[in-house]
């Protein structure tokens, strides 16, 4: 069961996050925090998943962007991982290959509340979504 | 979904953008912010209605400006009203307004759920979406009581489009997670199985997810999508690369729909009708076939998504446990990942393979990769795939193997990173301890790990040596004689130290013999460690000291002038001295046959479970409490030890802060001093010296809890005026956790009931008849005073018939870092189903803070244990046979079936368990009386273990109805 879905730069600041289960607004910058230093200090040798508290955190690289998905033990590792990428990919062809979104701001913004598939929702915390692929 | 077109952009919206981009300031910013603010504000209350394309221009800068982190405190009128518009922009404008900034404000929320309700109704298939979504992303408990009776309904409806079936599934899934009493099971559940065979692929795999979380509740009522789940599974398996067109993902079909698939398939046992098993075995063999075909294409996306399939497929070959052919098959392929050089594979393959090392089918398959999984340790570049070795090997440990992987374990320890070095020690010392031929052996690895890893040798290991040295005379000398080499060694641990010290105080003269190993040399080894060692470690050496008076009377004149030096006698620590001034005493004033007696070498410990594999479970999550799910840690973990082992489970906590109740800190009975100094009680009866060491915690606890104590629970209980009962209407609802919280001390009296940043809450508690007493602890966790501190016991409903509790005021202040204690005094009057409410307010650093918790007194708590021979449990089984008397309970296992735990928390539940009743060994029996002031109620129960099917069947029978269905959801919820 996917417990949140964080989109994070390279600078730890978090671009969009999505909890599905209840966390405290205060908590979560911590949380955050926490998760993107572990993505942070991890080199290519290493595995994608790290065990991180009591659940697992499976994270890719995109150039500058992290994308970290936190699982409870029972998931398949393999498949959220794979997942991230088809997410990167749909918005990829939803947005046209964007790097910088200045003008198309509203476009995700307002996109991604309907977009079903993946129960993505907004939770930014300043600006706007920067894909970079 | 309705592409994004551009003329549909807002200018004004994308120039107010660009302009918060462009400025250079932080103040910058806030200006032009206010400046639109004021704007909009003036053109909503302007006179001009405005049209819809302006609304939603509007409601958008607000979102945008919200999204930037400020304040928003207007405009959502105006976006409830674009729910109303026929315009989907517009419509879909207001719905994300709403969904972001939801408000709790009635009047909103009423108009909220009339315009969802109108689009639901809409028959238009984007609207209904729209409103689902909404539902689903606000998913709170409002939300869902007025709409989960209807979505259902939108699920199973002939006539709902795809995409609106698919939503309604997504949706019911995000409200029965957040609040699973709403949702009203029906005659819909057999109609959502039935989705399994849509046509469409993304109702399907909405659905398997819905029915994946339904079914782990009521398994029966879905037990029908097995055989439907295994037909969709062998269509998808067996389809061409291309057939699911957009659910093919790089020529994998539908490869996530397949691991759903797979997953629910695990929440059953394998499949009864012979038919669906075989399709269902032959489709985990085309899984398996396909991972050793080339790949279709050469991207890493194919290959990720095949081998997502893959390693689901084979953890419901290990869910099975029962195809020797496919577990053996399943082996092999995670053999071929184990050199795989993507390091995400290595690191799957060993996870999952540590799980097949359990089944008896494929335990000799995972030994032969023993060589490549020794390799993974030493050279893996990731820790956490050294973990996944590590644990692998203990996993695949038994007696054949057990000399080569202790001593690889013990080789990587010397390098290992210090996350994990803890729990390589407690396997290693597990190992060790469960495959030692020899005990020699096993005394020799446990030195070496002191050796190597002394700082991570947690105390449950050396007191489990000492256990295991005490009880065996065969292994004793070699132990004295090896210790004392330890000791030689320039630096030793500490923890090295004790075991030294209590061996030879025990056993010193097994090797006095030897010239090299003569009374005095032993006794200045040690003491040449003395002043370098901790407190607990000089009166461990202490203990040894008087001992050695007794083994070896040539030292006793040099012990007696350690003992009688200042630095002893007026030691400044109470227990030292204490020590010191009561051996000096007793080597003195005692004869010889008092001195042997009293110093007598230690009795066998009794045989019980380690306490180190208690000690392994805990350490399961290794960081403190989780942000997420605080004190959801597996219950059982503390269950294990919980009364019923004598052996304190000391946890050596790195940080002190992190146990300030003291709960887990009595001394170690295993060092010699406790029963000398209990004995020395006896010696000195009418003697001046006075034991004054002070009862441990415990002790204090269970005296003053006796009956006739002058402060009896009664005599408080009559006083008429409760003390600052504030009521149910000024305290807040329990936290959500607290639920769950309760649940930990249904089976336990003791423990820390709730842990956050500011505060740790502790319980202790005791429980006579329809009477007990409770003692919280609060800990104050910050450096800064907490003010204002109050906690009180509130009775909600018409508890306060039921249960009466006592409480005592507490300091209104609590210093930083320290702890109150306040003592509740309860009596239970008759049968009750709620527990009281504790609610605790302070100051902490100016803000008011206010948490409630469910204090821990269920009724089971007021359990008598009764034992019965069989005929007479038989007998009132029947009398109680009423249909009403009776509540049974079927669900499956949530932690590991192991029948020692279940009897600990049957009688942690205050049963008694009846032997030789049950025709069936593997089932639990057991009966007791709750007693309350009002009347006793005879409770009869049964559990029922299904090892296979994982699941467990509870049966209770009680003369009170309610009563027999209450302890059946407390006791079903332990397993």
């Amino acid at each position: 069961m996917i417990k949140f879905f964080l989109m994070v730069n390279k600078q730890g600041q978090t671009r969009l996050s999505k909890y599905y289960e209840h966390v405290e607004i205060n908590k979560r910058t911590l949380l955050e925090t926490e998760v993107i230093k572990s993505c942070l200090s991890r080199s290519n040798e290493q595995c994608s998943f790290i065990e991180y508290k009591d659940f697992k955190l499976i994270y890719r690289q995109y150039a500058a962007l992290f994308i970290v998905v936190a699982v409870n033990d029972t998931e398949n590792e393999m498949a959220i991982y794979e997942f991230i990428h088809n997410f990167v990919e749909v918005l990829d062809e939803y947005f046209s290959r964007v790097v910088s979104l200045m003008s198309k701001m509203q476009s995700v913004l307002f996109s991604s509340a309907s977009f079903t598939r993946n129960w993505i929702t907004l939770g930014l915390s300043r600006s706007y979504v920067n894909i970079e692929l | 979904m309705p592409a994004v077109s551009k003329g549909d952009g807002m200018r004004g919206l994308a120039v107010f953008i660009s302009d918060i981009r462009n400025c250079k300031s932080k103040e910058a910013e806030i200006k032009r912010i206010n400046k639109e603010l004021a704007n909009i504000r003036s053109k909503f209350k302007g006179d001009k209605a405005l049209d819809g394309y302006s609304k939603k221009k509007y409601v958008c800068k607000l979102l945008f400006i919200f999204l930037l982190g400020h304040d928003i405190d207007f405009g959502h009128m105006e976006a409830v009203n674009l729910l109303s518009s026929n315009k989907y922009t517009e419509k879909q404008i207001g719905y994300l307004f709403i969904s972001v900034l939801v408000n709790s404000n009635s009047e909103l929320i009423r108009l909220i759920n009339n315009a969802i309700k109108n689009d639901l109704a809409s028959r238009n298939p984007t609207f209904m979406c729209l409103a689902l979504h909404c539902i689903a992303n606000v998913g709170s408990r409002e939300m869902g009581e007025a709409f989960a009776a209807d979505i259902p309904r939108i699920l199973v409806a002939g006539d709902s489009m795809d995409s609106v079936k698919q939503s309604a599934a997504l949706c019911l899934l995000r409200l029965y997670k957040a609040s699973p009493d709403l949702v009203p099971m029906g005659e819909w559940t057999a109609r959502v199985v039935h989705l399994l065979n849509d046509q469409h692929m993304g109702v399907v795999t909405a659905a398997v997810s819905l029915i994946t979380c339904l079914c782990k509740k009521n398994p029966d009522d879905f037990k029908t999508c097995i055989s439907l789940a295994v037909s969709r599974l062998s269509r998808i398996v067996s389809s061409a690369s291309t057939d699911l067109q957009d659910y093919t993902y790089y020529f994998v079909p539908a490869p996530w729909l397949s691991v759903k698939l797979l997953r629910l398939l695990q929440c059953y046992p394998p499949p009864e009708d012979a038919a669906v098993k075989g399709r269902l075995v032959e489709c985990l063999e085309t899984v398996l076939n396909k991972a050793q075909e080339p790949p279709k294409s050469k991207k890493v996306q194919h290959s990720n998504a095949k081998n997502a399939v893959l390693f689901e497929t084979i953890s419901l070959v290990i869910h099975y446990d029962s195809e020797p052919n496919l577990l053996v098959r399943a082996c092999n392929q995670l053999g071929q990942f184990l050199q795989h050089r993507e390091t995400n594979l290595r690191y799957l393959a060993l996870e999952s393979m540590c799980t097949l090392a359990s089944s008896e089918f494929s335990h000799e398959a995972v030994k032969t990769h023993i060589d490549t999984v020794i390799n993974a340790l030493k050279t893996e570049r990731d820790v956490s795939v050294r973990q996944r070795a590590a644990d692998l090997l203990y996993a695949m440990c038994d007696r054949s193997n057990a000399k080569q992987i202790v001593s690889e374990m013990l080789r990587y320890l010397e390098t290992a990173d210090y996350a994990i070095r803890e729990e390589i020690v407690l396997k290693v010392a597990i190992l060790a301890e469960k495959y030692a031929v020899d005990y020699s052996w096993y005394v020799d690895t446990i030195l070496n790990l002191i050796r190597i890893a002394g700082d991570y040798v947690s105390e449950e290991v050396w007191y489990r040596v000492l256990q295991i040295v005490t009880n065996r005379d065969d292994v004793q000398g070699y132990a004295a004689k090896t210790v004392f080499e330890a000791l030689q060694a320039p630096a030793c641990h500490e923890n090295m130290v004790k075991v030294g010290g209590y061996i030879l105080g025990e056993f010193g003269n097994l090797i006095a013999g030897d010239p090299r190993s003569s009374p005095p040399v032993q006794f200045s080894l040690l003491h040449s460690k003395f002043h370098l060692c901790s407190v607990a470690t000089r009166a461990l050496l202490l203990s040894t000291y008087i001992k050695f008076i007794n083994l070896f009377p040539e030292t006793k004149a040099t012990i007696q002038g350690v003992l009688r030096a200042g630095s002893q006698l007026r030691n400044a620590d109470v227990e030292l001295q204490q020590r010191a001034v009561e051996y000096l005493t007793l080597s003195s004033v005692a004869s010889t046959d008092v001195l042997a007696t009293v110093l007598e070498e230690m009795p066998p410990f009794p045989e019980r479970e380690s306490s180190i594999l208690a000690k392994l479970k805990r350490k399961k999550g290794p960081g403190a409490a989780s942000a997420l799910d605080e004190g959801r840690r597996d219950p059982s973990s503390n269950d294990i030890n919980g009364g019923m082992d004598p052996t304190p489970s000391t946890v050596s906590t790195p940080s002190p802060s992190a146990d300030l109740l003291g709960l887990r800190a009595a001394p170690p009975p295993a060092t010699p001093a406790a029963p000398a100094a209990n004995l020395l009680v006896d010696v000195f009866s009418d003697g001046p010296v006075q034991p004054s060491a002070g009862p441990t915690p415990e002790e204090t606890f269970l005296s003053e809890l006796e009956p006739p104590a002058p402060e009896s629970p009664m005599a408080l209980l009559a006083d008429p005026a409760p003390a600052a009962d504030p009521g149910p209407e000024n305290i807040g609802p329990p936290i959500p956790e607290a639920d769950e919280l309760l649940n930990k001390f249904v089976c336990k009296n003791s423990g820390v009931l709730f842990e956050n940043q500011l505060l740790q809450i502790g319980v202790k508690s005791e429980f006579r008849q329809n009477l007990g007493r409770m003692y919280l602890f609060y800990g104050n966790k910050t450096s800064v005073q907490f003010q204002n501190f109050s906690p009180t016991v509130v009775h909600p409903g018409d508890l306060q018939t039921q249960l009466a509790v006592q409480t005592k005021r507490v300091a209104a202040q609590v210093d930083g870092g320290a702890q109150v204690q306040q003592v509740l005094n309860i009596e239970c009057l008759r049968d009750f189903l709620t527990p009281p409410l504790l609610s605790v307010r302070f100051r902490y650093g100016g803000t008011p803070q206010s948490l409630t918790l469910k204090l821990p007194v269920t009724l089971n708590k007021f359990f008598q244990p009764t034992e019965m021979a069989a005929q007479d449990f038989f007998q009132r089984w029947k009398q109680l046979s009423l249909p009403l008397q009776e509540a049974q309970k079927i669900f499956k296992a949530n932690h590991p079936m192991d029948a020692e735990v279940t009897k600990a928390k049957l009688l942690g539940f205050g049963s008694a368990l009846l032997d030789n009743v049950d025709p069936n060994p593997e089932n639990f029996v057991g009966a007791g009386i709750i007693q309350t002031k009002a009347l006793q109620v005879g409770c009869l129960l049964r559990l029922e273990p299904n090892a296979q099917a994982q699941m467990y069947r509870l049966t209770l029978r009680t003369s009170k109805e309610p009563v027999s269905r209450h302890l059946c959801e407390l006791l079903a919820q332990q397993f």
